[in-house]
């Protein structure tokens, strides 16, 4: 090719690697100056007192032993944990099941997805603005709702108990991004084996329980990590909701919120840099116990079939 | 990893799941039609809730429980006064009456409004009160006005656009680099780059805005539109997915051509890949739009903010206007579900999801 009419001093293998890097610069020079070099850094704050205005003071393990003593870390590791308990669960299979309906071949089945997913495309500050107005006790419409079927509504985001399951419900809204994952992996599962099994005379339940949810384990999976690094990335509307205080009585301080604190209103940029790790060690924790378990219930067709 | 659900024997299935035609099977789908209109009707209540909300004035807001749909006492004025106006029942005989007066016992004075000397005392629980339509449209202008509406869309336009050409730019070349090449380490170089889905961004936040401050960055919209000139793994990911399905022998035509692998890039794959480029530029635009920890962090004073600050500062001094909290909110919400509907295929048929399976 060119290389007849100007040779070149690299062979055509150098010649692709050198493209496939030039293309790649882009990620490279953003993964080490967004990712990595932010990272190391982040770490070695772990182990200074850091307000931004003044330089980084060495002051070892310091801030690991402060946090450890932090009554409020634990609590909002609490608070993070309690929300993640209850709706990752609820999340997974209201999602799964909407998608499964949402799957079915009845008429007007574009007219009930597009319903489904429209709130998904507006999450954030309006959300939690029209949320924190449904819920309010006197002017919102969920109590007087509830009180058709004889329900006394709780005071919900001003009450310590129930500002959780409030935002719980709150998330539940916006399933919508989770059910097209859940959609896409179910249009996935093979016309073949449908037809198998209904050869073999399997009813529609022993179809969905044998076929339909093995066969999207990995959609369900990739759903479970993404939501749960969500989880502990939760923020905008607590904050939204809250005013950045993680009231009532501290009950919706999430560990997200109370790290924006420390690092953006009290300026500890150490000891923030510390809760960020901490949480990251956490997240990586538990994304290896699922990976771990993943072996016992997640399907991949291409494994038997040795694609 | 599979790639895309572009292949037709992946599509037909999803009209298979519980078919047959049997009674049991319209059973089936009947249960599905009334659980999914069902949950239409509690997503769809929040939208309605917003919209009436955003439309009363002071009066229509003390309403409790409120009406889904503003509504507004009727009221005549006798004597001077506004009173309300009942359907009064009077020996089977139903008039429309005025309530003037409070009585104890639940009961009011009630009077016909041509005739206000001779009023009747009747319980009020009986009569019915009367209602009537009232929108008050000028509650958008002026919530719009309020919160400087103009100055936070142009922000938030220059931060979403921006950084969404930075995007598509930075992400075809990086993905391109990713499906259309051998190079020793790039399979490990793709693995890092998915590996950053998974990292919490909190670890790499703090020294970033450090970074950005040394820069004197802070306060300026640069944070947020700049970054995104180096690619992320989402869109790398998505990109690559689908420009793996486009067949290798357009590349090895072009470069027959005397094509190199920057034109095979511009003039093959891209006009190639354009509902793939469509669906990471929509989903960057609701990223974007939405977005609201950086903004609150990189943007301190008024005039920089994105509408997503803005709304928020705007609720936290104008809590008591629920209506005016309500307008903006719909103002905010309107352009994505604008574009929803506009590529609502790109959504409903998960074009681009696929890619996740497996």
């Amino acid at each position: 090719m060119q290389s007849s009419i100007k040779p070149s001093r690299f062979s055509l293998a150098q010649r692709e690697s050198l493209w496939a890097y030039t293309f790649i610069t882009p990620w490279i020079l953003g993964f080490l100056i967004f990712t990595v070099g932010p990272m190391l850094a982040s770490l070695y704050f772990s182990f200074t007192e850091y307000d931004i205005v003044t330089s980084p003071k060495w002051i070892g393990l310091t801030n690991y032993i402060n946090l450890f003593h932090d009554g409020l870390f634990w609590h909002s590791l609490g608070v993070t944990f309690k929300y993640a308990v209850i709706s990752l669960p609820l999340g997974l299979i209201i999602s799964y099941l909407i998608a499964v309906l949402l799957n079915q071949k009845i008429r007007g089945i574009n007219f009930w997805r597009t319903v489904y997913f429209l709130p998904s495309v507006i999450a954030g500050v309006a959300v939690a603005l029209l949320w924190g107005r449904i819920f309010d006790p006197k002017f919102g419409i969920l109590n007087p709702f509830l009180a058709q079927f004889g329900i006394k509504g709780p005071g919900w985001l001003s009450d310590p108990q129930w500002a959780i399951p409030a935002l719980v419900i709150m998330s539940l809204w916006s399933v919508g991004g989770n059910i097209i994952i859940y959609l896409a992996g179910l249009q996935g599962v093979p016309t073949d084996l449908y037809d198998a099994a209904k050869v073999d005379g399997a009813t529609a339940w022993q179809r969905f329980r044998h076929v339909t949810l093995p066969m999207t384990t990995p959609v369900i999976f990739y759903n479970l990590i993404l939501g749960l690094i969500g989880t502990f990335q939760y923020f905008t509307e607590v904050y939204v909701l809250t005013n950045g205080s993680g009231n009532p009585a501290r009950a919706t301080l999430f560990y997200n919120l109370y790290l924006y604190q420390n690092a953006f209103k009290y300026f500890h940029m150490g000891y923030a840099s510390t809760m960020a790790w901490i949480l990251f060690i956490i997240v990586l924790g538990i994304t290896l116990l699922i990976f771990r378990s993943s072996d016992t219930w997640v399907y991949y067709e291409g494994q038997l079939r040795g694609r | 990893m599979t790639g895309l659900t572009r292949s037709p024997s992946r599509t037909v299935s999803s009209r298979r799941s519980f078919s047959g035609i049997s009674g049991q099977s319209f059973l089936l789908k009947s249960i599905t039609t009334i659980v999914l209109a069902a949950g239409a009707g509690v997503i769809m209540i929040p939208f309605l809730y917003l919209l009436s909300t955003s439309v009363k004035d002071r009066d229509q807001m003390r309403q409790s429980p409120p009406p889904l749909i503003p509504v507004a006492a009727t009221t005549v004025e006798i004597n001077g006064q506004n009173e309300p106006l009942y359907h009064v029942t009077i020996d089977g005989q139903i008039s429309e009456m005025a309530l003037i007066k409070n009585r104890p016992g639940g009961k009011g004075l009630f009077v016909d409004p041509s005739n206000p000397g001779q009023t009747h005392e009747l319980l009020i629980a009986d009569q019915t009160s009367l209602e009537h339509l009232e929108i008050h449209w000028e509650n958008y202008p002026q919530a719009l006005q309020k919160m400087k509406f103009n100055k936070l869309l142009i922000n938030t336009l220059l931060v979403t656009f921006l950084g969404m050409a930075g995007m598509l730019f930075s992400c075809s070349l990086v993905a391109y680099g990713f499906s259309r090449f051998r190079a020793p380490w790039l399979n490990v170089m793709f693995i890092l780059l998915l590996s950053t889905i998974m990292l919490p961004s909190q670890v790499r936040l703090l020294p970033t805005y450090v970074l950005f401050n040394k820069l004197g960055w802070v306060d300026t919209l640069l944070p947020l539109i700049i970054p995104q000139f180096f690619a992320n793994a989402y869109d790398v990911f998505l990109l690559r997915q689908f420009f793996m399905t486009i067949p290798l022998e357009l590349d090895d035509a072009a470069k027959i051509d005397g094509a190199s692998p920057l034109q095979t890039l511009m003039y093959v794959i891209l006009p190639q890949a354009r509902p793939a480029l469509v669906s990471v530029a929509i989903f960057h635009f609701l990223y974007a739009w939405n977005d609201f920890y950086e903004p609150l962090i990189y943007l301190h004073s008024p005039q920089h903010w994105t509408l997503a600050v803005g709304l928020q500062t705007f609720n936290a001094l104008y809590a008591v206007n629920t209506n005016y909290i309500m307008a903006a909110s719909a103002v905010m919400i309107l352009p994505p579900i604008i574009l929803y509907f506009l590529a609502q295929r790109i959504f409903t048929q998960g074009v681009v999801f696929t890619g996740v399976k497996g």
